[in-house]
């Protein structure tokens, strides 16, 4: 067992865990914050995809040692003042998603990508750079189209988070 | 899929990490973890003892020289295919890099790791072996030439630990493969290299024993730089891999389509694939 201290969603936590303990089951088992997916759990997916210290990763494949004294960012912690996220708003009024399942890694991976892309994202941009995260509903043509609305600054939060 | 227990050690120093491997015999050293991770849920993998090496001090960062680009072992793969110097020195070892599987993979994958465990379907093979690069590890300093054995196995002792990998500046550099649409790795990638009449030509995801050198492609391009030096010239299909993607035959046919490409890509930092 190691102690594994880390800030969630800007809050500090730590807990006693043992050593193999991937970070997508520290967040989800000891954390109860269930909104990272877990897919294929083969590194492939994408569904697991979190923030940590800025930059995407899939949680299902790093070791919650590995985010010791780090900063992590889930599907949880994107929401401001009890709105949704650019990313967030972006998805539901372009219908980017359909059963959901992937949609946490989705908005993660996206919302990273927009932040951090130097240059313009087009949409071969796009389509590239979102290879690491599979959906099986909907074509992608819709997240694709959601993620260049927020990238050109399009898109304004106004619905409340919900339960 | 449950991972199996195991302790997970983690030193801050080269020494430290030597101490505990003697400590531990069964111990495996772990990087980014984007291959052992995995082949331990699948219980392919079961070392009792996991030794994390990102947390040694000098073993990540990339330092240029007037000749070479030294790369420490645990530099992630996004770092490589963002740095300036690689970009400017050596544009197709960025445009690899950044070819590897996809943008979250590349925030964790080292280049040490990648070297280490020598998938015969993975990038940083070709490019060591396509630039002559040298791997230093905590003992001693291996040509590419004489590192990669076959497949999954290296000249590497089972406690030795690579250090940085130095790779020389060549004249011209590119690199082509052709991906498994699923699982993104190399189907056959080709990794073209010229520094003054010296050419060489790795070959990777292609071969029975992993990668290797196109020998009669770089006679024929220290000839003639050009692709069209390699019209009618394939590699030999009984030396290369089978499998439910691809046969042999098709594999040497990509070979020559790859080297090709490379060719065409020589100076970019965008991979063709």
């Amino acid at each position: 067992m190691t102690v594994v201290s880390m800030t969630v969603n800007g809050a500090p936590v730590s807990k006693d865990v043992p050593d193999e303990t991937l970070l997508a089951f520290f967040l989800r088992e000891h954390l109860g914050l269930t909104g990272t997916h877990i897919g294929c759990d083969t590194t492939q997916c994408g569904c697991c995809v979190v923030q940590l210290d800025g930059k995407s990763v899939k949680s299902c494949t790093v070791l919650a040692a590995h985010a010791e004294g780090a900063n992590v960012t889930t599907i949880e912690g994107l929401a401001k003042d009890g709105l949704l996220s650019p990313m967030q708003q972006a998805f539901r009024d372009l219908h980017g998603l359909q059963c959901g399942y992937c949609t946490p890694g989705m908005v993660m991976a996206a919302t990273n990508l927009v932040e951090t892309y130097k240059g313009e994202l087009t949409e071969a941009i796009v389509r590239e750079e979102m290879e690491g995260n599979l959906c099986r509903c909907t074509g992608y043509h819709n997240i694709v189209k959601a993620i260049l609305a927020v990238a050109r600054g399009e898109v304004t939060p106004r619905d409340r988070v919900e339960g | 899929m449950v991972m199996q227990p195991f302790r997970l050690l983690r030193p801050t120093s080269l020494a430290e990490a030597r101490t505990l491997r003697e400590k531990n015999d069964e111990a495996s050293f772990l990087s980014g973890g984007h291959t052992l991770l995995p082949t331990m849920k699948q219980g392919l993998a079961r070392p009792p003892v996991v030794i994390d090496l990102t947390r040694i001090d000098g073993l990540r960062g990339i330092a240029a020289s007037a000749d070479a680009i030294t790369i420490g072992a645990t530099t992630l793969h996004a770092e490589v295919a963002a740095s300036e110097a690689v970009r400017t020195k050596i544009p197709a070892l960025a445009g690899l890099a950044g070819s590897i599987g996809d943008r979250h993979v590349r925030n964790r994958g080292t280049i040490g790791g990648s070297l280490a465990n020598n998938d015969p379907a993975a990038d940083y093979p070709a490019a060591a072996l396509g630039l002559g690069a040298t791997i230093v590890t905590d003992r001693r300093e291996l040509a590419a030439d004489d590192y990669f054995v076959s497949l999954f196995e290296t000249a590497l002792e089972p406690d030795e630990i690579i250090t940085r990998i130095v790779f020389p500046i060549p004249d011209a550099a590119g690199y082509a493969k052709f991906r498994h649409p699923a699982s993104r790795y190399s189907i056959a990638g080709v990794f073209i290299s010229r520094k003054g009449k010296d050419v060489r030509v790795a070959v990777t995801g292609a071969g029975a024993r992993g990668v290797f050198r196109a020998t009669n492609f770089e006679h024929a391009l220290a000839k003639d730089f050009r692709a069209e030096a390699l019209e009618g010239l394939t590699v030999d299909p009984s030396a290369l891999l089978e499998d439910l993607i691809a046969t042999k035959e098709y594999r040497a046919h990509l070979v020559h389509v790859m080297a090709r490409r490379a060719m065409t890509h020589l100076g970019s930092a965008q991979s063709y694939k």
